[in-house]
């Protein structure tokens, strides 16, 4: 079992006839996810690399049954991809793109809220999601996720997702399904629908959360394991240091004065019953004794 | 990016938000010159991005030439909170009769624009939310909808706004609603918002902060660009593309992602280190940016040691240990290095880097070592 994304989900990609569309529509193809077409307005009835493109999702997803999306976009045409999908009836959109304004992301989150409310958005600018050996849809390297669980894995940060699996892979540890969902101020998938997923899926045993500083998202997570949690949790929070009213990067990495430091967010998950790591390493070694103990 | 108080009345304005006459003044005869224009008596305020400014002595009253001079004389140059004044914002007096407190920002947990107002304004809002909470009356805007003019009224009224100032405050936030989502704008708070004797609402300060991934829709925004408040390190950063942020500390740091770069920083901090700078060098970092973010660590002289932290997903590790071997050739680097890579292509990359390793630059497995070897080498390592 896996969360959000199986062998049998069928993706369209957004932009598969751009530079990054192409490179990461392919590799995600090649790792062996179904990849049905492209949509590029204006260039239905081409092809990338034998994938048949489309003029716009609701044809894509006539002709192939697609229930995903990959929205690889620039910021400014992003917004009405995705809202394009979620007309069409896309159940699942992951989107990569980074630089979207938040005012667009605050409308479209709603317009999907309130008239889409069976289909789910991950990201904007976040890695995406794979379920290893079955789906990858995203940016993430194929190569250092492990199939097999028992882990589940939900990160805000790209990078450290990616160190996440590596170490747990090299462990032998494998992974059921791992989503990045990105730091942006408005992400469509949070941690606790995660979470949620991944205490239903009977596959997933433990879940490794990966937060930052900044919001208060975390906080509310830890709320959610501790009501409502029966697995492990083994945390990590990244920017212990980082300096107060400062952006570091993600535009959802900001603190100011007390609020959303990752100090604050370590201690709610604490008191909440999870473990709580002092750095990525240390969070794969936790998870590893994680795993050992599970009967 | 924040604006300075007289941009935010200046974009406030656009949207038809009322504010003060006033003009900006960058010598003390500018000074005096817009204010003989606008007319004494006249408020000095001095414009820099940090609050406690009254506090501080930056705000001054002049009801003539001679008090302006002072006043103009004393606050350019001022250092405040580590923000020296170099430019004054002469504005028109005005009476006032009551503060009250207006804003639109992101509620990041319900995912809808927030609206707050109060008749307690003037002072740190924080503040009052921290001690009289009800006096804070909030509404919830969902983007799809908008901000209806009966919601803004009825919103003015909750918060306790004098009944001859309801009709102009809702007025005003029907504006500043426009001027938050069509403006792009983070943050669009006025404090104080102020009744003045003679029944005119308006806004008496402007905080704005916008939103810099909406700069591609805002042309005009390039006007704000040049006064920027930059440290020299992330000037020539930002020249280079590169997302950086100086510190204080002795260990440089270059790492791909904001959340490996702010691991990095914390990593260096449990060993008993501190970082010199977080630089997030991003996904697809070749060997032109690693180059370029070895030059601009080279060039803050606190720094003792450089610690590289690379995990290969998109990046790929080969080529950031060619971009090291070209920076190495390129650049003169004052403080050894210590690298620390991983991910795709990674043994790729340390076949590249084996035949420049020295007691200068290394090479560690994990991260936790590389920033114990990075904090020893900081340590005792010569500039």
């Amino acid at each position: 079992m896996s969360i959000f994304v199986d062998e049998h989900t069928k993706v369209v990609v957004q932009g598969l006839t751009g530079g990054q569309g192409r490179f990461h529509g392919l590799r995600n193809r090649d790792y062996g996810t179904k990849v049905v077409g492209g949509v590029t307005p204006g260039k239905g009835g081409s092809d990338v690399d034998g994938v048949p493109v489309y003029d716009t999702v609701a044809e894509a997803v006539a002709v192939t049954g697609a229930d995903a999306s990959f929205v690889v976009v620039p910021p400014r045409f992003a917004p009405d991809a995705i809202v394009e999908a979620a007309e069409a009836g896309v159940r699942f959109i992951v989107c990569i793109t980074e630089g979207i304004p938040a005012q667009d992301e605050a409308l479209f989150f709603n317009r999907l809220r309130r008239d889409h409310p069976g289909t789910r958005l991950l990201g904007p600018n976040c890695p995406g999601v794979i379920s290893p050996g079955k789906c990858n849809i995203g940016i993430t390297s194929g190569a250092i996720a492990l199939p097999g669980g028992p882990v589940g894995i939900v990160s805000r940060s790209g990078t450290l997702t990616y160190q996440a699996l590596h170490e747990l892979s090299q462990q032998n540890v494998g992974q059921t399904t791992c989503v990045g969902i990105g730091g942006d101020p408005v992400p469509g998938t949070g941690f606790i629908d995660c979470l949620s997923a991944f205490e239903e899926d009977a596959e997933t045993r433990a879940v490794m959360m990966i937060g930052e500083i900044g919001g208060s998202e975390e906080e509310r997570a830890a709320t959610f394991i501790a009501e409502q949690m029966t697995k492990p949790v083994v945390c990590y929070i990244a920017g212990v240091t980082a300096p107060p009213g400062r952006k570091m990067g993600h535009a959802g990495a900001i603190i100011s004065g007390s609020q959303g430091t990752a100090q604050a967010k370590m201690e709610a998950l604490a008191a909440a019953g999870a473990t709580v790591a002092l750095n990525p390493t240390e969070a794969a070694e936790l998870m590893v004794e994680v795993v050992k103990n599970l009967a | 990016m924040d604006l300075y108080e007289y941009q935010g009345k200046q974009y406030f304005a656009r949207f038809g938000v009322p504010v003060s006459p006033g003009a900006v003044a960058d010598t003390v005869s500018e000074a005096r010159a817009r204010a003989e224009e606008l007319g004494f008596p006249v408020t000095v305020k001095a414009q820099v991005k940090v609050g406690g400014r009254g506090k501080a002595g930056g705000i001054q009253l002049a009801y003539d030439t001679d008090q302006l001079l002072v006043h103009a004389s004393t606050i350019l140059g001022m250092d405040i909170k580590g923000h020296v004044v170099r430019r004054l914002w002469i504005e028109k007096s005005s009476d006032i009769e009551r503060e009250y407190y207006a804003s639109f920002t992101l509620d990041r947990s319900a995912k809808l624009h927030l609206c707050m107002v109060s008749a307690k304004g003037g002072v740190d809002i924080e503040e009052v939310a921290a001690t009289d909470p009800g006096a804070i009356a909030r509404l919830h805007v969902d983007p799809v909808d908008g901000l209806k003019r009966a919601e803004a009224e009825r919103l003015v009224e909750e918060a306790g706004i004098d009944v001859e100032a309801r009709a102009q405050a809702a007025e005003i936030l029907l504006k500043l609603y426009e001027c938050y989502v069509s403006g792009d704008c983070d943050l669009a708070e006025i404090n104080p918002m102020i009744l003045t004797p003679d029944g005119q609402v308006r806004a008496l300060d402007a905080k704005v902060t916008l939103d810099d991934n909406a700069a591609f829709r805002h042309p005009e925004w390039s006007e704000f660009a040049g006064t920027e408040e930059l440290d020299p390190r992330e000037l020539l950063a930002k020249e280079k593309g590169l997302n950086y942020i100086g510190l204080s500390g002795s260990v440089g740091i270059i790492a791909n992602g904001a959340g490996l770069a702010m691991s990095t920083l914390d990593v260096v901090n449990q060993v008993g280190g501190s970082a010199a700078n977080f630089l997030d060098i991003g996904g697809g970092a070749n060997a032109d940016v690693m180059a370029a973010a070895l030059e601009v660590i080279n060039t803050d002289e606190a720094v003792r040691s450089i610690f590289v932290n690379i995990f290969g997903g998109i990046t790929k590790v080969d080529e950031v240990a060619n971009g090291v071997v070209e920076a190495l050739r390129r650049v003169e680097l004052r403080s050894p290095i210590v690298l620390r890579l991983d991910g795709t292509n990674a043994e790729e990359g340390h076949r590249i880097l084996a035949g420049h390793l020295s007691d200068r630059v290394v090479v560690e497995d994990t991260m936790v070592g590389a920033a114990r070897r990075a904090v020893a080498l900081a340590g005792s390592g010569r500039p």
